[in-house]
């Protein structure tokens, strides 16, 4: 009886041992990979003080990056939201033939590189593209400028709602969409008092990856930018601009700008997480 | 759970029809017209420009780096998935909370913070510099570069097939005699496998694209570090633009097989 006593606490013992060290060694993967450098951009951008921070970001150019960003998000994640719910809603309640083939589609701009993505649209609407000598007889400009920026956060940004919401739609299957329609519920009704309740959290999760990634995304909009300060600069590359220009407290300045919008964003879904979690 | 028809719910025309033109107008036709431009090359031109040696060395670090970026994730990924899963702690809420960071945060801002942190006089450089390692501006940072901005994938692909396995199954492992080694290889890691191949996969597939992230840190030296991603804005700055359509046709097609491989491998696994 004893010696079965001892055995217990020994491994008991062992079991807590491993325990604690593998969660320190998370804690320790935690912070170097995570904490620093947050730390370090927050650091670098206090370098001088709070004074030179908001002379950063309260400088001209660093609003008109940030009013660029913001349209940007402005259009890419309405129309994204919109392609999200229709996609979602063709995947998941219908049968049809090539519908994984559609499914890998959507999912397509996650493995396209950014730069690339960049590129496909100079090689249609910049100067030696396929529609570039029909662009500059009407006048129309697309790269180096902002339609080319929307485009291309558009494209960085397509599959974020419908890959959150079509999984979401198949468990949730269509009896209920087809109670309602027995009882007589036009298509609209049905959909905003039957599906867009059932799904709405997903949705938001969606939505805020999206304005994550559009907020942030650098490398294809740096293809199609051309980095005309004041116009065509979005806030990352504006970080860059600054950054090259070895003006780093303002770059992290603005930097730091940008970090507190992704913890606003992850916030929200975090607290959108728990909400989807309780349905 | 089987889909049937439904001839009751309306829209299917509706939202098909739109689903396919969004997806023609800004994914499909215009990378068609990359494959359409550089068609305008012939074989032995294509093959020129990707053959080059600068073209190789790129092409070597940019898959090479995200390579082992997705294996240090794959390690480090499934230990922080594992501790959130199964043990309660201080602090687990934040860590849990931050995972997602790299994801959310502009990979610009990633790039500049990462560089500033393992420079020869950052607080990680100045260590690294005693013990004569050199970090920033060489291919070592790069891979923590795109460790760190594709972190998320292996955890949060792990953290919930972990969490759906019943801890009995270990226990009843365990109590018909197996050792710790004979629980993680017949029971954890056949479980685990095409999740963590998933979050492996799309943290690769991430990687081998990335640019905010790694041309800050990665100093860009032709043949060296340079990454294929920059090297097609290098051509793209000097207007060559078929130059740039060729490498980025290469990436492509590479990616295109590298997924395809890992596609058959993840079948045969949960077949097997």
């Amino acid at each position: 009886m004893s010696t079965l006593a001892i055995t217990t606490t020994g491994l008991a013992r062992e079991r807590r041992w491993g325990a604690i060290s593998l969660i320190a060694a998370a804690w320790l993967a935690f912070l170097f990979f995570l904490v620093l450098p947050l730390g370090v951009v927050l650091s670098e951008a206090l370098k001088q003080g709070y004074a030179s921070f908001f002379t950063a970001v309260l400088e001209p150019d660093a609003i008109a990056a940030l009013k660029l960003t913001l349209l940007a998000v402005g259009i890419s994640v309405p129309l994204n939201l919109v392609f999200g719910l229709a996609a979602a809603w063709c995947v998941s309640k219908y049968e049809f033939r090539g519908k994984s083939l559609l499914v890998t589609l959507i999912d397509l701009p996650f493995s396209v590189s950014p730069i690339v993505a960049g590129l496909i649209y100079v090689l249609l609407f910049g100067a030696q593209g396929f529609f570039g000598d029909w662009l500059a007889e009407h006048d129309i400009q697309i790269i180096f400028a902002v339609p080319g920026i929307v485009l291309a956060t558009l494209f960085v940004t397509v599959p974020f709602v419908a890959r959150e919401l079509i999984p979401l739609m198949q468990q949730q299957g269509t009896q209920e969409e087809e109670a309602a329609r027995l009882l007589g519920a036009s298509g609209w009704q049905m959909f905003w008092h039957v599906t867009l309740p059932n799904i709405r959290w997903g949705l938001m999760y969606g939505v805020v990856l999206c304005t994550a990634r559009a907020l942030g995304e650098f490398g294809a909009v740096s293809v199609v930018s051309g980095h005309i300060r004041g116009f065509t600069n979005t806030l990352p590359l504006h970080v860059e601009i600054l950054y090259n220009e070895y003006n780093h407290v303002a770059a992290f300045s603005v930097a730091t700008l940008l970090l507190l919008m992704a913890l606003v964003m992850l916030l929200v879904k975090q607290w959108v997480q728990e909400k989807k979690g309780m349905i | 759970m089987a889909l049937r028809p439904s001839p009751v719910i309306p829209g299917f025309n509706l939202t098909l029809g739109y689903t396919l033109v969004y997806l023609s107008l800004i994914v499909l036709l215009p990378l068609a017209g990359m494959l359409v431009y550089a068609s305008k090359l012939s074989w032995p031109e294509f093959y020129a420009i990707v053959s080059h040696d600068r073209v190789l060395a790129a092409l070597k670090l940019s898959f090479g780096a995200a390579l082992a970026a997705a294996l240090l994730n794959g390690l480090v990924g499934t230990l922080l998935a594992w501790v959130l899963v199964r043990y309660r702690f201080p602090g687990r809420k934040i860590i849990d909370a931050l995972i997602d960071l790299p994801f959310a945060l502009p990979t610009a801002v990633a790039g500049i913070a990462l560089t500033a942190l393992y420079a020869p006089r950052g607080w990680v450089g100045q260590w690294a510099n005693e013990i004569a390692l050199k970090i920033a501006y060489t291919p070592l940072g790069i891979i923590l570069a795109l460790t760190f901005v594709t972190l998320p994938f292996v955890v949060r692909t792990v953290q919930p097939v972990l969490e759906d396995i019943p801890r009995e199954l270990e226990e009843a492992a365990s109590c018909l005699g197996a050792n710790k080694f004979q629980v993680l290889r017949h029971v954890l890691i056949p479980a685990l496998l095409p999740a963590w191949l998933t979050g492996f996969t799309l943290a690769f597939a991430r990687a081998v694209g990335e640019y905010g992230s790694v041309i800050f840190i990665a100093g860009n030296m032709p043949g060296k570090t340079e990454i294929l991603p920059l090297l097609i804005m290098v051509k793209l700055d000097q207007y060559d633009y078929l130059g740039a359509t060729a490498i980025g046709v290469m990436m492509l097609a590479v990616s295109f097989v590298f997924l395809l491989l890992i596609n058959l491998l993840q079948r045969r696994i949960s077949r097997g």
